[in-house]
C-alpha cells in the first residue's frame, strides 16, 4: 500500500512507482521557535512513541543534556544563549531533526535500491530494510541529521511519525508540546501560519527580522521554523542559512555517471575494435638470430 | 612459440602470487564498487550475497588490494622508472598500437605502457584508499570540515573510473592482444623469441646475448 505512493526512490532504475497515483497534499510539521520553552517534551515523546531504547544524558552545566542527536535520538532543542549589544541575551531553543526536504540531499545520494523514499505526502523516510550501511547519506544531507548505528550498520533519523500520519494522527511531538509552538498540517496552511506569525511578531514585537525558514536551496521543507531574526539562522544552534544538496553529489550522481558510463563502454567497444582491425601480436619465430 | 628453446623466467612466484591477489580484490572491489555507482547495476551486489555484505566487505577486500599495491610499489620500483629508452618507445607508440613492432626501439622489463599503467593504478589507489577511509567513517570528519567529504565523493569515483579505464586495456592485452603474456603472469615463463620480441634490452640483460 505504502509503496504506492512513493513519489521518489534512493538508488532506483527507472520511475518511481507511486508518482502521481494519488492524490496527496503535502504535510508540514511548522516549529515557532518564538513559543519554545525548551521543556523537552517533543524529545520524549518521540522516543516514547518510536520505542527507542534509552540514551545517557550528559551534563556540562548547560541546558544542553543531549548534546547531538543520535541513532535513537531522533530530535533533539538547541540551546544557544545569544548576548545583546545591550548587555542582555536572548534564548534561542530550536527542535532539531530531520527537515524533510522536497529535494532530500540524503535520498539523492543513497546508492541503496529503496532504502530511502519520499512519499507523495512529501515525508522523507529511511527503510532501514533495504539500508545496506554506507553512510552516504550521512554525507549528502546539508542538515547533518542522519545518524549510524555501528552495531546494526543502518542508519535513522526522524519518520516524521510516517505511521502515524498515514493513520490520520499528527506526529508525536506535535501532540506533546505544552506550549503549542508546534504545529502540523498542509504545507500550504503551516506556511501561512508560521507567515501570520511572523508578520505579528515584525509589527507587534521588536522582532523586525522575523520570518519564516523554509529554504529554496533544497526546494522548501516540510519542516519550517518561526525565528525572532530570519536573516541570521546560523545563531540557532547552526542552522544552515543557504542549505544546498552538496554540488560533487550532483555531479557525481548527474553528469560524472553519464561520462562514466559512456567511458567504460567505449573502452570496451574501443578493444574489441582494435582487435577486429589489428588483431594479436604474433611472435616471429626467428632462426637463431643475432641483432636485429 | 619454439617448443625446444628454454624459457626464460619473467615473473617470480612471489610475483604471480601477488598479480593475482591484486587481480582478485581489485575485481572484487570493483564490482561491487559498480553496484553502487549505478542503480542499473545494483544487481551486481544481489549476485555477490546481498547489498549490505558487498558494503561491508568492499573497503576490507580493498584494503588487501592497496596492500599488495604497496608491495608491487616496493619491488618493482627499480623496474617502473621511466627512463630515455621509455621516451624513445613513446614516441613510436603508434606502431605498438598497430602491430608494427618491428620498427619500435627496443625496451627493458617493462614497456612505457605496462610503465603507465602501473603509475596510474599506485596514484589512483592511493587516491582511492584515501578518499575511501572517509566515506567508510564519514562521522569521523567533523561537520566544519565537511568539504573533505564532499571532496572524497568525487575523489573516489574519479579515481575509480581511471583504474577500470586502466584495467579495460590492461586485461585485453594480457589476454588477447599479446599473446603468451597471459601464460606468463600464471606459468612465469616466456620463451626467447618473445622476450627479444618485447623486451629486448630486457631479454639481453638476463641471458647476455
Amino acid at each position: 500500500m505504502a509503496n504506492l505512493r512513493i513519489q521518489k526512490i534512493s538508488g532506483h532504475a527507472g520511475p518511481a512507482p507511486g508518482q502521481g497515483v494519488q492524490r496527496q497534499d503535502q504535510v508540514a510539521k511548522l516549529i515557532d521557535t518564538t513559543t519554545c520553552i525548551g521543556c523537552k517534551a517533543c524529545e520524549v515523546a518521540c522516543m516514547e512513541w518510536n520505542d527507542l531504547p534509552f540514551r545517557e544524558t550528559t551534563f556540562n552545566n548547560t541546558y544542553q543534556t543531549m548534546p547531538h542527536m543520535a541513532w535513537n535520538y531522533w530530535t533533539l532543542i538547541r540551546f544557544d544563549e545569544r548576548p545583546h549589544e545591550d548587555g542582555t541575551f536572548q534564548w534561542l531553543m530550536r527542535k532539531d531533526g530531520c527537515m524533510h526536504c522536497a529535494d532530500p540531499g540524503c535520498l539523492a545520494a543513497c546508492p541503496a535500491d529503496g532504502a530511502i523514499v519520499q512519499y507523495e505526502n512529501g515525508i522523507v523516510d529511511f527503510q532501514q530494510d533495504s539500508c545496506i550501511g554506507c553512510q552516504y547519506c550521512v554525507t549528502g544531507c546539508p542538515f547533518n541529521v542522519p545518524k549510524f548505528n555501528p552495531q546494526t550498520k543502518r542508519v535513522f533519523k526522524c519518520t516524521l511519525c510516517s505511521d502515524r500520519v498515514s493513520q490520520g494522527l499528527e506526529p508525536a511531538c506535535i501532540k506533546a508540546c505544552p506550549t503549542g509552538c508546534l504545529h502540523f498540517g498542509t504545507k500550504d496552511d503551516m506556511k501561512a501560519l508560521g507567515e501570520a506569525r511572523a508578520q505579528q511578531l515584525r509589527e507587534h514585537s521588536s522582532y523586525a527580522n522575523a520570518g519564516v525558514y523554509d529554504p529554496a536551496g533544497v526546494g522548501g521543507t516540510g519542516v519550517m521554523y518561526v525565528l525572532h531574526d530570519a536573516t541570521n539562522p546560523e545563531a540557532y544552534g547552526g542552522l544552515p542559512s543557504n542549505p544546498r544538496v552538496p554540488w560533487t553529489v550532483r555531479l557525481w550522481k548527474g553528469p560524472l555517471k553519464w561520462l562514466g558510463n559512456l567511458a567504460m563502454i567505449g573502452g570496451l567497444i574501443g578493444v574489441t575494435l582494435h582487435y577486429l582491425r589489428f588483431g594479436p601480436k604474433h611472435v616471429k619465430d626467428d632462426s637463431a638470430g643475432g641483432e636485429a | 612459440m619454439n617448443a625446444a628453446a628454454q624459457g626464460i623466467r619473467r615473473y617470480t612466484m612471489k610475483e604471480r602470487v601477488i598479480h593475482w591477489t591484486s587481480a582478485l580484490t581489485f575485481g572484487y572491489a570493483l564490482a561491487t564498487g559498480l553496484a553502487f555507482y549505478s542503480p542499473h547495476l545494483y544487481w551486481i551486489a544481489i549476485v555477490l550475497g546481498g547489498a549490505p555484505t558487498s558494503r561491508f566487505w568492499h573497503p576490507i577486500i580493498a584494503l588487501v588490494f592497496i596492500v599488495t599495491l604497496a608491495w608491487m610499489l616496493g619491488n618493482w620500483l627499480g623496474d617502473m622508472r621511466i627512463t630515455a629508452v621509455d621516451r624513445a618507445w613513446g614516441k613510436a607508440m603508434s606502431r605498438y598500437v598497430e602491430n608494427k613492432d618491428e620498427d619500435l626501439p627496443p625496451s627493458d622489463r617493462f614497456n612505457l605502457g605496462q610503465k603507465y599503467f602501473f603509475w596510474v593504478m599506485v596514484w589512483a589507489g592511493l587516491g582511492l584508499v584515501t578518499s575511501g577511509s572517509v566515506l567508510w567513517f564519514p562521522e569521523m570528519i567533523q561537520w566544519n570540515l565537511r568539504f573533505l567529504r564532499y571532496a572524497a565523493i568525487l575523489i573516489h569515483v574519479a579515481c575509480a573510473l581511471i583504474t577500470i579505464g586502466a584495467f579495460i586495456i590492461h586485461v585485453y592485452m594480457g589476454t588477447a592482444m599479446v599473446r603468451g603474456g597471459f601464460t606468463s603472469i600464471i606459468l612465469g615463463e616466456v620463451s626467447p623469441a618473445w622476450a627479444k620480441m618485447h623486451h629486448r634490452l630486457w631479454y639481453q640483460r638476463v641471458t647476455g646475448k
